[in-house]
């Protein structure tokens, strides 16, 4: 494979400058680039390969080799906005091309039905901003199908009864089950739930000159040195480059976007890697920063046309930012799982996936997941059973004991959107390049910690069911960090109550698309990754269609 | 696995005879003083028995190295906390300079009023070395310095040490079986309860 050598010219206006390289940019570039358009990239983070990667903790982990790096781009946080922020790493994402898609998990369940219609389903939740999607789940089933068969996803239709309707089986088979896989499905099986095989985008099979996966390990928070993972680093950003058309720019820190005086996009405003600022013109721009730099962009792009932040007549860029919940519960067994070996997850079910608000008292739902994503390291910190010493020999002999007979299930919940939780910017904290830094205010609602407690309840019940001998949980708290940044520019068909429509243009301005986390009006389940992946091939469908009847230059 | 661990014995073997071959500890940071009390805290937090522990696998050549790399902020607090153990040591065993001198009955009484803080969660992602006594940060580099990846420039984990004792194979490509439980697992099955669960 040649390296690819487009390169445009700053004062060159290209079709599109898209804003972030991760699982919906990635995407974007390449359908775009693919169906003719020139297209400019804006990474602010490195172009790694493979070659890069590697399983040391502290390079990846600690010095944040993959991710945003809390020195250079400080957070602050805050419960309520009556509280002054005080500053702390609230967000953590992928800092390189390929986004978070390098480091993540590569669950890859679809949303259900359900996700997309709640509101009308189960009526209003007072002091939420519960809503419907302006689409449905049938809009997306087709991309859902392109993305498995694009990027390689591995998994086996109709193994769960709850899955959504599909038009097409996976393209390939689901990757070997674990031992931790086999114990949750012994124990899931036993209560009457029904797991099934853990939809990944992970390779089980070579695929596109693309290894299968070799089993290493090293998933959760690494990147993958074969390209089995199908982050888009290893999937659509080659085949991007490869039209001739789209150049990926690394090291490209993106602070504003430029409008001219009728209100439209002119391109967007960047520090390259010493600092210095250009700026990319395009007929468009689409930003897929992901749901803390998005909507943090388009504050920081306020001028006098747009005082409170460029598409934000809403007043709501920034804002029903969603979380997630998640829970871990943790189990040991008689006999070594070895479950550090091959990839993180083997088996999910979604028994609980909408859970009757009338019945259990409070709305949510879930998915429960066999897993182990402890790193060496992190295991002896994280791992061991809370009464454990913490050195001497009482802890060697934990460690030597435990870290082949542990495994996790983790629960993955919903979050419910609230106006008041948001990404704002920093009134006085700034980062490396003098920008107001990310302030994150977040609180969950009291229903999302009930959701997440019952969903962990069943977990345990699970690792009992498998005959663990020991279990425990992580505690389960408000929470302060995150990795699923979602909501903060949600979709809707009116402009008062959301900041883009169905096609991903924002209501304001009419050359102005954004497309990643920020978009999802409800929060699913805890594997948001292969939806906004979906709306991203549906987003390019949409702005092609647009684009070819000359709209966007109107 | 029994191989690997003969494997790991021989180079603990090898890296414990340089240890005790009285050649004093290179250092890029520490002082061979400091090395000394250094290395034998974190013989504390590892110790060794019938299996090697944190002086076998070279943490202490791994903690300097993290002075001068990602842990460089913690320069004074090894400093200040080496200089304040000694004092310790003094004033309990009168007569006594180094903590490295004392029985490890007597180092592990000290390190126990030493370790009055309260564990910091620790998690990835986020910073740990902020606001950590001497003994917490010594204690997470000696885990990192004993479990990080062997093949890494970090100079920790000598000869796979730590990945031994835990069972963490030194390879990085695996098949199944993984482990006991998938064992001849005959490949998913549906089960009647599947269709019933159907909506």
């Amino acid at each position: 494979m040649t390296k690819p050598t487009t390169k445009y010219k700053t004062s060159e206006e290209v079709d599109f400058v898209i804003v972030g390289s991760g699982a919906a940019g990635g995407v974007l570039a390449k359908e775009l680039s693919a169906n003719g358009f020139r297209v400019v990239v804006l990474e602010q983070g490195p172009y790694l390969t493979g070659a890069d990667m590697s399983h040391d903790e502290i390079k990846v982990l600690q010095e944040d080799l993959l991710t945003n790096h809390p020195e250079l781009q400080p957070n602050t946080f805050r419960k309520t906005s009556a509280e002054k922020a005080r500053p702390q790493r609230a967000v953590a994402y992928g800092r390189c091309v390929g986004g978070t898609s390098v480091h993540f998990t590569a669950n890859y369940w679809r949303f259900h039905e359900i996700d997309f219609i709640e509101r009308s389903r189960i009526g209003e939740i007072a002091g939420t901003g519960l809503a419907d999607w302006p689409i449905g789940y049938a809009d997306l089933e087709p991309y859902y199908t392109k993305v498995e068969w694009e990027v390689g996803v591995s998994g086996l239709a109709a193994a769960s009864p709850f899955d959504p309707p599909r038009s097409k089986p996976y393209p390939m088979p689901p990757l070997p089950v674990k031992s931790s896989g086999v114990l949750f499905e012994r124990g899931a099986r036993k209560l009457g739930l029904h797991p099934f095989p853990a939809p990944m985008a992970i390779l089980s099979q070579p695929r596109s000159g693309r290894s299968a996966c070799v089993g290493c390990g090293f998933c959760w928070g690494f990147g993958c040195e074969v390209g089995a993972k199908s982050s888009t680093l290893a999937t659509v950003i080659p085949t991007a480059e490869r039209t001739g058309r789209c150049e990926i720019r690394p090291n490209a820190y993106a602070y504003r976007i430029a409008t001219d005086a009728t209100g439209r996009a002119q391109g967007v405003l960047y520090f390259d890697e010493r600092k210095n600022s250009h700026m990319q013109r395009a007929k468009a721009v689409i930003v897929c920063a992901n749901g803390a730099e998005t909507p943090r962009l388009l504050l920081l792009s306020a001028n006098k046309e747009f005082p409170n932040g460029l598409a934000n007549s809403s007043g709501l860029v920034g804002k029903y930012l969603m979380f997630n919940t998640s829970a871990r519960s943790v189990g040991v067994f008689n006999e070594p799982l070895n479950d550090y070996k091959g990839f993180t997850d083997s088996r999910v079910l979604h028994d609980f996936y909408e859970l009757d608000r009338e019945k259990v008292g409070f709305y949510g739902g879930g998915g429960l997941d066999a897993r182990f994503d402890l790193t060496p390291y992190f295991f002896a910190m994280n791992g061991l059973p809370p009464e454990t010493a913490r050195w001497g020999k009482n802890f060697k002999a934990a460690l030597k004991h435990n870290y082949t007979r542990t495994m996790q299930i983790h629960s993955g919940g919903t979050s419910l959107p609230l106006e008041t939780n948001a990404i704002s910017l920093d009134p006085e904290l700034k980062d490396a390049w003098g920008l107001p830094a990310l302030r994150v205010t977040y609180k969950d609602h009291p229903d999302d910690l009930k959701a997440i407690r019952w969903l962990n309840d069943r977990a345990q019940q699970v690792l009992d069911a498998a005959g663990a001998v020991r279990k425990w949980s992580r505690p389960i708290a408000e929470q302060e960090f995150a990795v699923h940044l979602l909501g903060t520019c949600r979709m809707g068909n009116d402009p008062a109550t959301s900041v883009v429509n169905a096609d991903h243009r924002t209501h304001d301005v009419k050359n102005l698309f954004l497309c990643d986390g920020s978009s999802l009006v409800t929060s699913g389940r805890g594997q948001p990754t292969m939806t906004i992946q979906a709306l991203a091939y549906r987003a390019a469908d949409r702005i092609t269609a647009l684009a070819k009847r000359g709209e966007l230059n109107s | 696995m029994a191989e690997h661990w003969s494997a790991a014995l021989a180079a603990a073997q090898h890296a414990h005879a340089a240890a005790q071959s009285g050649a004093a500890i290179k250092c890029e940071f520490f002082t061979a003083e400091m090395a000394e009390e250094v290395a034998a805290v974190a013989a504390r937090i590892i110790p060794t028995d019938d299996t090697p522990g944190a002086r076998e696998a070279g943490v202490v050549y791994f903690i300097d190295r993290a002075l001068k790399t990602f842990a460089r902020d913690d320069q004074r607090l090894y400093t200040e906390g080496v200089a304040k153990l000694r004092a310790i040591v003094r004033e309990r065993f009168p007569g006594t300079q180094k903590f490295s001198a004392l029985r490890e009955e007597q180092q592990d009484a000290i390190l126990q009023t030493l370790d009055c803080e309260p564990p910091v969660g620790v998690r990835p992602f986020a910073k740990n070395s902020v606001s950590q006594s001497f003994f917490e940060t010594l204690r997470q580099h000696t885990v990192a310095g004993f479990l990080i990846d062997p093949e890494s420039d970090r100079k920790g984990n000598r000869g796979g040490i730590g990945w031994s004792l835990i069972g963490r194979d030194t390879a990085h490509l695996f098949q199944p079986p993984f482990g006991h439980y998938d064992e001849g697992y005959p490949g998913w099955q549906p089960t009647a309860a599947d269709e019933v669960g159907k909506k």
